[in-house]
């Protein structure tokens, strides 16, 4: 075929053609219509199917369940719930329980995974032995052991509440759970926040304008004992001012249990500590690999400038390294907060326990329990992945600059 | 346990979505030659399996009374053990042809889950079980404590509806194995384990020192558990129904596993209804004219079943109590065999 150079090919319809045929030409599209239309087929059967049958056996299905009364208790509740709450409730104290130890997980693994790695590349023998035993022995045994081990062996070796190990006569550690004295909102509450907000302001504008200083006119200010003379010295004069902010309920042995104070239940224990030093392990070998992917002379170049070999790694490896290691830290982030449904084998009340537990058994409505617990954990680990991914965004901007 | 519930979920999904045609579970058994029966997955006296992996207990019995009738073969059979929260969808999605797995019997089960109950097989209550240093003679002296039960149960619901009735706080801590549910009450995770009083007697045996424990005397809800069949295939239901009435028929009229023989040559016009001599009744059920002998000379009649398993002749040495048949002081009552 050949080409008139005095009257142009029909570009519009070329480049339509390219786009929806690819090589194949209208031909290979029409056969992405055939195909598409076949899989919406599928899907209407098999949908309408499943609520032919469901009727015909006279199975409950739609999600008018969720307004019924659970008419059960959770043991970890971040917002007020009871059993006369309807399940949405349920959901929601499930899903917010599954966040928390996905979020407090994700924190510190992340942190026990940086250290371990820098343990491993650190120059001194017994820092990076110990790394690289931390590694293979956490990362070679199953998870689920990890947790049932933390639980089971750790955590319900510790003595009863009645011979529970006490701290200052407020802290109490037993199989209960840590009980701690909660802090209860008083007047002076108000103007002590408002005076560690201002602190908080003043010593953002004040690191700024330190940085700014250095960049622009080369002069270096130390900051730091202005600004923890301000974070803590504005709070106290308004507390001295507008009398103390809170006041401290005091745990004390009532009963069974203790009364009073806030807990801690192992079973959350259990689960973040076993899910963050596991996920750890893969952690560090991540941030390993990040670090060793930068080149050496990077870090020549920086030592020969003067710099001390701490300023080093966190300004000029670790920004560098971050591109390599965070889609594979993502995945551990999801892998965190999806291995978190293990919380049922220990009986921590996740959105897997509470919601696709006990609530489907109660109502028997399996389909849409399960499709909401699947789209559930589909939705955070996209908004992970997009949080991870912007971040991502921003530093290879930054790096590009 | 998670994967459990979504593979069957998901098998929900696929046969929900690919059958059509009613089932006729009856034909289906017989085709496959094997009946498939939802159980516990270890619950001495209901549903339990010994070291060479043979099933006995109370609900087994009923299973192993239906192949019977059906097969002439109290062997033909698949068990299937469940957790408490998976058994329903087991049923739903014909994993199992019948769930005999110490459910109760709720208006809400009976009709959303597109199931029904055939009868009851055990009469049963909630209690809780405690250990004797405590030093608590009441349900009512739990204010304050920690609760163990396990989750997808009935159990869950009558706890907080007793609580909150008596005015009492606790913690509840809910587990999906009966087995981890005791393990954590046993560790000291919980004061209390709560569940079904017939339950707590089994499982007491499970623990390092049962004399240590003890049931508390108050019984907070009623319990009647029974077996489970789909909707829709009245001549099956009919079947699982009828199997347990022939055994508890059995018992009242005097028919023993040992005394079968001899009673189904007797000439007492109810005996030869039962036993077919008479009439065709094993017929109209869809079964053989000797369904009644098939059953009584496979497990025996309902008393036997219950001595054996639950009753005097076993661990538990549970009382008949309401199980007792109805004339002689319990509510254990079959309609006629005519």
């Amino acid at each position: 075929m050949s080409i008139e150079s005095r009257s142009p090919p029909p570009q519009f319809a070329f480049r339509l053609k390219r786009a929806l045929g690819g090589r194949a030409g209208w031909g290979g599209f029409a056969l992405q219509v055939v195909f598409v239309v076949v899989l919406i087929w599928i899907g209407y059967e098999i949908v309408a199917n499943a609520r032919l049958n469901l009727e015909t056996q006279h199975i409950t299905s739609g999600f008018g369940f969720l307004k019924n009364t659970a008419g059960f208790d959770v043991s970890q509740n971040l917002i007020p719930y009871s059993g006369s709450d309807p399940y949405t409730q349920v959901f929601l104290v499930g899903l917010l329980n599954t966040l928390l130890v996905s979020v407090i997980g994700i924190f510190f693994a992340t942190l026990i995974g940086f250290v371990v790695a820098l343990c491993r590349l650190s120059p001194n023998w017994l820092l990076s032995r110990i790394g690289g035993a931390y590694v293979e022995a956490v990362r070679n045994i199953p998870v689920l052991f990890q947790i049932l081990f933390w639980y089971l062996a750790v955590l319900a070796a510790l003595p009863g509440p009645r011979q529970s190990i006490s701290l200052f006569g407020s802290f109490f550690l037993s199989n209960r759970g840590l009980i701690i004295p909660k802090p209860v909102g008083e007047p002076g509450l108000p103007p002590f926040a408002l005076a560690l907000l201002i602190a908080i302001v003043a010593w953002l504008i004040l690191h700024r304008y330190a940085r700014r200083q250095l960049f622009e006119k080369g002069r270096s200010i130390t900051i730091w004992p202005y600004a923890l003379g301000m974070l803590i010295g504005l709070p106290l004069v308004a507390s001295l001012v507008f009398g103390a902010p809170v006041i401290f309920e005091i745990p004390a042995l009532k009963g069974f249990n203790f009364a009073g104070g806030s807990r801690v239940i192992p079973e959350f224990v259990a689960l973040t500590v076993a899910l963050s030093t596991y996920t750890a392990a893969f952690i560090a070998e991540i941030v390993r690999a990040g670090i060793m992917s930068v080149h050496r002379g990077q870090m020549e170049a920086g030592l020969s400038l003067g710099l001390s070999r701490g300023s080093v790694l966190r300004l000029i490896v670790v920004p560098q390294a971050m591109r390599v290691i965070l889609p594979p830290l993502t995945n551990q982030y999801l892998n965190l907060t999806k291995n978190s449904s293990l919380a049922v084998a220990i009986g921590y009340p996740d959105l897997v326990s509470v919601f696709a537990g006990t609530t489907l058994s109660q109502t028997g409505q399996a389909i849409e329990i399960i499709a909401i617990t699947m789209g559930v954990y589909l939705a955070i680990s996209l908004i992970t992945s997009a949080v991870m991914s912007f971040y991502g965004w921003r530093i290879s901007r930054s790096l590009g600059a | 346990m998670k994967r459990v519930s979504l593979v069957f979920s998901l098998a929900l999904a696929a046969s929900l979505s690919a059958q059509t045609a009613h089932a006729q579970a009856l034909k289906t058994v017989k085709d496959r030659g094997m009946l498939s029966c939802g159980v516990s997955q270890g619950l001495p006296g209901f549903s339990t399996p010994d070291d060479k992996g043979n099933w006995t207990g109370i609900d087994v019995d009923i299973c192993r009374a239906i192949a019977a009738a059906i097969f002439d073969d109290a062997s033909k059979i698949k068990f299937v053990p469940l957790s408490a929260k998976d058994r329903f969808t087991a049923l739903q999605s014909g994993e199992i042809d019948v769930l005999s797995r110490n459910t109760t019997w709720t208006l809400s089960r009976d009709t959303s889950l597109g199931a029904n109950f055939t009868g009851v097989t055990y009469y049963d209550g909630q209690g809780f079980l405690v250990k004797k240093s405590l030093k608590v003679n009441s349900a009512l002296e739990l204010n304050s404590a920690s609760v163990c039960v396990q989750t997808g149960t009935t159990t869950e619901q009558n706890l907080a509806d007793y609580f909150k009735g008596n005015n009492m706080k606790y913690e509840v801590i809910a587990f999906v194995g009966a087995d981890e549910t005791v393990k954590a009450y046993e560790s000291g995770r919980c004061d209390v384990f709560t569940s079904d009083v017939s339950q707590l007697y089994a499982e007491r045996l499970k623990l390092s020192n049962p004399g240590d424990h003890v049931v508390l005397p108050e019984v907070i809800s009623k319990e009647p558990l029974g077996p489970m069949v789909r909707h829709g295939d009245d001549q099956w239901f009919d079947i699982v129904k009828w199997v347990l009435f022939a055994m508890v028929d059995a018992e009242e009229m005097g028919v023993t596993q040992k005394n079968v023989d001899e009673m189904s040559k007797s000439d007492k016009p109810d005996l030869k209804r039962a036993f077919g001599t008479d009439g065709n009744l094993g017929e109209q059920l869809g079964l053989t004219k000797d369904w009644f002998y098939r059953v009584i000379k496979a497990v025996g009649n309902y008393g036997e079943s219950f001595d054996r398993n639950v009753g005097a002749g076993s661990k538990l040495q549970i009382a008949r109590g309401l199980n007792q048949l109805w004339n002689k002081g319990g509510i254990q009552y079959a309609p006629p065999i005519r």
